[in-house]
């Protein structure tokens, strides 16, 4: 075991663990996070996406050793008011069927937009492809990532 | 009569000239020696770059030298999934980077990510692709300093020892290997730079 740090959610950690443990074991069983999923354990779904400095990471695959010192992000802490855009268009769409990979979409579609403002339909495929949805939500998560583009301008 | 065996004269005269100068120029793309190799030398040289090219046309480096915009995985060189990009810094997508899902070392498990620091393929304004091209082709692409990554061809040795590079000799379960080993792919390298560089037609 060993010492590990980070930020999580804007709060300092530091938790003994054994360095090469996937990120997505530490946040959920450690941290009590449980948003972020576990799906495939191998990168290939998406569920559970995180935000390691800004950018979209899976985190079944991630040890935590890789994100010493780094500032991770889940989706209780990008809103935790649920103010965040992609939040609000997920909402007022109701892109969800089960739910169960939503957090990683979310997670997905905020990075794209923190990168990518005003995506088109190619950005969004680009950024989504690899977050994989069972039920088939594909075309609300597609409006809803314009409609939150939308919000977040008419914030400025 | 003798004005068109002069101008013939002339014409071989300017043809040998100019194919004179342009081989002391170093501008020849034939397979002939350089200038201050012998032929065994240049014969030696084929060789090594032969060698050299059996790696360097292996699934493990031309999976991510390729011509176009994504990668490709595999032995059978099928389309990377997740319509992954390039990008252009040949990190991936300004919101899919790379890193997303490939750490600084392999994953453990059978297909899972392979991994090695700063895991990227080829930028966008030099994608040094090598896909389908033929040994001459290949050989004069990894010479050329516009088509890989503003190199001479004695910078190619340190680019060799990156991590990056020698991930293809560790890469991960289920994955094959290059065919020669890392130490003998450098040093055929070498000599294929020590022997003038030469490429075949």
């Amino acid at each position: 075991m060993d010492t590990t740090r980070f930020t999580i959610n804007g709060k300092p950690v530091e938790l003994q663990i054994d360095p090469s443990t996937p990120l997505l074991w530490a946040i959920r069983e450690n941290l009590g996070l449980t948003g972020a999923k576990f799906g495939c354990g191998m990168a290939l779904c998406g569920a559970c996406t995180v935000h390691v400095e800004g950018n979209a990471v899976r985190s079944c695959v991630t040890p935590v050793k890789a994100i010493t010192n780094k500032h991770v992000t889940t989706i209780e802490g990008l809103a935790p008011d649920r103010s965040h855009p992609v939040q609000r268009a997920w909402l007022q769409l109701q892109v969800p069927q089960c739910g169960y990979c939503q957090c990683g979409q979310i997670m997905s579609a905020a990075a794209l937009l923190a990168a990518i403002p005003h995506p088109s339909d190619a950005d969004i495929d680009d950024a989504m492809a690899g977050n994989i949805c069972r039920c088939g939500t594909y075309a609300r998560i597609r409006k809803a990532i314009h409609l939150a583009a939308e919000m977040a301008g008419g914030q400025k | 009569m003798i004005a068109t065996k002069r101008t013939r004269f002339h014409v071989w005269l300017s043809t040998f000239t100019l194919t004179a100068l342009l081989g002391f120029l170093g501008f020849s793309t034939r397979a002939t020696p350089c200038a201050n190799t012998t032929p065994e030398d240049h014969e030696k040289s084929i060789l090594a770059f032969r060698a050299v090219a059996s790696v360097m046309t292996s699934p493990r480096c031309l999976n991510c030298h390729v011509p176009g915009d994504a990668p490709l995985q595999g032995d059978d060189n099928h389309p990377h999934p997740m319509n992954v990009k390039r990008g252009i810094d040949g990190k991936g997508s300004p919101s899919l980077h790379c890193s997303a899902c490939h750490q600084a070392e392999n994953a453990k498990f059978l297909h899972g990510p392979p991994g090695a620091a700063d895991w990227q393929v080829p930028p966008a304004n030099t994608p040094m692709a090598w896909k389908g091209l033929t040994m001459g082709d290949l050989c004069r692409t990894l010479k050329d300093p516009a088509k890989n990554g503003n190199r001479s061809v004695q910078d190619l040795i340190p680019h060799m020892e990156t991590s990056l590079v020698r991930w293809a000799w560790n890469p991960g379960p289920g994955r094959t290997l290059p065919p020669l080993s890392h130490d003998e792919f450098v040093s055929r390298l070498k000599e294929w730079i020590d022997t003038g560089a030469a490429c075949p037609e």
